[in-house]
């Protein structure tokens, strides 16, 4: 990521220490990871300790200080979801992707993640690909959707 | 947009609004909520106003993208103004049908109108559908009717009135009196009065002193604060600024999940509206009074839900809570005093201002008052949000409103508080919710959500579901939570791997009282109760795993087998092609068996054997039928012989 980019985020939240969360998310959102570089020089400008933001870094779900694969496969595990079936959704696609909750595939293809909720319960079992909602899904249909993402 | 100075200029801009809409123009609003938009409402949108502009009504017919309706079983949701008929599961393909009809009197399109499932009527307006009919949608009940992105159409409805009425018409101590009067208590969990937390702010030493929405909206099954963040943010806003003059604040926070992209964003209009309208900033409407609000977006960490574990995260630090023998209403965030509520219980300050407390104490329970807007979902035929008052019972919420479980099945328990809740089972169903009600049953309120479970629903599985949750989203500070809750969440998972022995059931009820009684903070004292509630009203369950090996619901994949039953068996080759591991054996006319080595139980093949066969079958505890003989699996087929 550049550094000037960086600098843009920082600056856009006034340079606060209180900010830092903000901060992160924000690198997070357009980035999707953190790069070592970007926290190195939030920790310098922002006057934190990288150990500080590294421990923000790992406390929270929404970072990852590793690049994600090209699609984002969230497969709901909330209460709703669980009862009708989510996990067997989610064996089904940990069998299909070779790969579980937290990581990436080898061609940086998918990157899996469980989500508590995502409040579409009545379409539940739900699997959310790029911010793409697929509802009511069964474990046998996940192949086909899968298959769909490049 | 023009700043408003004074209680009069607010009434001319009031005025203003009013006279510019024509309340008979047709207007066709469409829930836009976050679940609707999951089912495609925005393509909905789209194909409606091409509509709208191609049949060149452009100036005769409105459209309004509204917050979550509710009804999310059956969404997106139309509702026609001023003719108020209710279309439901809308497809962009219905879009000339329905732009067409809405110049109509009565704008009536027969096809989308809500199907009676009992008479097979056809019912026409909302108010009149089961759903909808028992609920009381006081705080609810503007989201359908208002665009969340749009302050002039809060105006309308008579927003920020309560707020005008607090500055002008009382003081601090006056509306502090009415909040408390009102008995209203918090809605995100514990239920604690929010005039006493409001008033030891209020009294605490400091000048700076802050107010804070808890929209860490955490439990899983539940999205009510979403649905009113999203469909009437000003509402949230005005009960915050009601609270910020009683207690004397000039700063507040709402801490609102990032995983709500769409709540960040309309609670982000509503602020930068309101800014400009003078609600918020210096001198509000001449009033003297100074307010501005900061959204602070929160990161995922389940336990920032819990009040000191926010404020700390609200410092741009972990949020991991902190003791409360000082509490936090006095020391808070930065050790100031600040209060901290719920969404919904912000939402309905402006309520009980606007209305009085008299009011508000006439709905609800002697000891709770108001409303509740629960999620209703899980098992059950009607998913979505409902608002009932206080003391309506189990049974009413879930088969009045509900529609009962679907499938014929047979309902088990609803699981009520989230996490740190409880399942309430049918024996208890005619108990009226309520704070003390539902925690003296040993659930807890919560947050409101209610998630059903029916007779295929593993007790046993569902306790290790949420004790597997809160090991996860244990912040680890204190030992008793981070230990002992791994502890539990072992033991459970070989429960149901049927692993289980004798004494398991004893090691997690002394486990559950050392975090109960030892934890820092109430994610941790609350953990053992979806464990303890369950061995409570369904030991059975547990005694069956452990003794038998066997789970009863037909859950549990370790201790269950698949088979397929060769007098039911059609040979029609359904199974065999779906199964995704090629573990199901078979040809044309020939019985299906299914090689149990390369079965992984994905339930797969029990999903697609049509019922009317129903040949796939689930055994627990019981062996596995003898093979049928190769020679015997061959079907002729008799009635085609002719």
């Amino acid at each position: 990521m550049d550094i000037d980019r960086v600098d843009q985020i920082i600056d856009k939240h006034q340079g606060e220490a209180s900010a830092l969360i903000q901060v992160l998310l924000d690198i997070q959102t357009e980035n999707h990871w953190l790069p070592q570089e970007a926290l190195e020089r939030i920790s310098e400008k922002l006057q934190v300790s990288l150990a500080r933001i590294q421990h923000i870094a790992t406390f929270y779900k929404a970072f990852s200080l590793v690049p994600k694969g090209r699609h984002e496969i969230h497969i709901c595990m909330g209460t709703a979801c669980h009862v009708r079936g989510a996990p067997r959704v989610l064996d089904t696609v940990q069998d299909l992707t070779g790969i579980k909750p937290g990581e990436t595939d080898l061609d940086m293809k998918f990157s899996l993640e469980t989500v508590n909720c995502l409040g579409c319960c009545a379409l539940g079992p739900v699997v959310e690909i790029d911010g793409k909602t697929h509802g009511k899904i069964a474990p046998g249909e996940t192949a086909d959707v899968l298959k769909s993402y490049e | 947009m023009t700043r408003i100075n004074s209680p009069a200029e607010l009434e001319k801009v009031r005025k203003g609004i009013l006279s510019n809409r024509d309340p008979k123009k047709p207007c066709i609003t469409l829930c836009s909520g976050s679940a609707c938009q999951a089912t495609g409402s925005g393509e909905v949108a789209a194909s409606l106003e091409a509509e709208i502009e191609k049949q060149g009504l452009g100036d005769k017919v409105a459209i309004r993208k509204t917050g979550c309706h509710g009804f999310c079983e059956r969404g997106p949701i139309i509702v026609n103004h001023p003719a108020e008929s209710a279309y439901f599961q809308i497809a962009p393909e219905d879009a000339p049908e329905i732009v067409a009809g809405a110049v109509k009197d009565d704008a009536v399109v027969e096809r989308l109108l809500y199907t009676d499932p009992d008479t097979k009527e056809k019912i026409t307006y909302e108010s009149e559908i089961p759903f909808y009919k028992h609920q009381q949608r006081l705080v609810f009940g503007s989201n359908g009717s208002i665009d969340p992105k749009s302050i002039d159409d809060y105006l309308a409805i008579g927003g920020y009135a309560a707020l005008e009425k607090a500055l002008f018409q009382m003081n601090p101590d006056q509306v502090l009196e009415e909040v408390t009067k009102s008995n209203l208590r918090g809605r995100g969990g514990g239920g604690f009065p929010a005039g006493r937390k409001w008033a030891e702010s209020r009294n605490a030493p400091g000048d700076e002193k802050y107010v804070i929405v808890n929209a860490d909206e955490g439990d899983p099954g539940a999205y009510m604060d979403r649905s009113l963040l999203e469909g009437n943010p000003h509402s949230v806003l005005e009960g915050l600024m009601i609270g910020a003059f009683a207690i004397g604040c000039r700063e507040g926070y709402i801490y609102v999940r990032q995983e709500y992209p769409l709540a960040v964003e309309n609670l982000t209009t509503a602020i930068q509206q309101a800014e400009e309208y003078g609600f918020l900033g210096k001198n509000i409407l001449g009033s003297g009074f100074d307010f501005s609000i900061i959204v602070h977006r929160g990161a995922g960490a389940f336990v920032c839900g819990e009040s000191s574990a926010l404020m700390t995260a609200l410092e741009g630090r972990a949020g991991e809570p902190r003791p409360k023998y000082v509490h936090t209403a006095i020391k808070g965030v930065w050790d100031n005093p600040s209060v901290l509520n719920n969404v919904e219980t912000w939402a309905n300050v402006p309520l009980i201002i606007n209305k009085g407390a008299d009011w508000f104490t006439q709905i609800g329970t002697e000891r709770s008052k108001g409303t509740k807007i629960f999620s209703l979902v899980g098992k059950i035929t009607n998913t979505g949000l409902v608002e009932v008052p206080m003391g309506m019972t189990l049974r009413d919420i879930i088969f009045k409103i509900g529609g009962g479980i679907p499938g014929g099945k047979k309902f088990k328990a609803v699981q009520t508080g989230g996490p740190s809740g409880g399942c309430i089972p049918e024996n208890l169903l005619d108990l009226e919710v309520g704070f003390d009600e539902l925690t003296k049953a040993g659930s807890m309120m919560g947050s409101g959500g209610m998630i059903v479970m029916d007779e295929d629903t593993c007790m046993v599985d569902v306790a290790r579901y949420f004790i597997d949750f809160l090991t996860d989203e244990s912040c680890g500070k204190c030992v008793p939570c981070r230990e002992g809750l791994r502890q539990m969440l072992k033991v459970l998972t070989r429960i149901t791997e049927g692993k289980g022995s004798d004494g398991d059931i004893e090691l997690l009820e002394e486990l559950s009282v050392v975090a109960k009684e030892a934890s820092l903070c109430a994610l941790g004292t609350s953990a053992p109760n979806p464990f303890l509630s369950t061995v409570r009203y369904f030991r059975d369950e547990y005694e069956a795993h452990i003794k038998e090996q066997r789970c009863p619901a037909l859950s549990c994949k370790e201790l269950i087998t698949y088979h397929i039953d060769p007098d039911k068996c059609q040979a029609c080759m359904i199974c065999f092609r779906k199964c995704p591991v090629e573990a199901v054996d078979g040809a044309k006319k020939k019985i299906h068996v299914i090689d149990q080595e390369k079965c992984t139980k994905c339930g797969t093949c029990f999903e697609v054997c049509p019922s009317r066969f129903s040949a796939v079958q689930k055994i627990s505890g019981e062996p596995l039928p003898p093979p049928i003989p190769e020679e015997k699996r061959t079907i002729t087929r008799k009635s085609k012989a002719k």
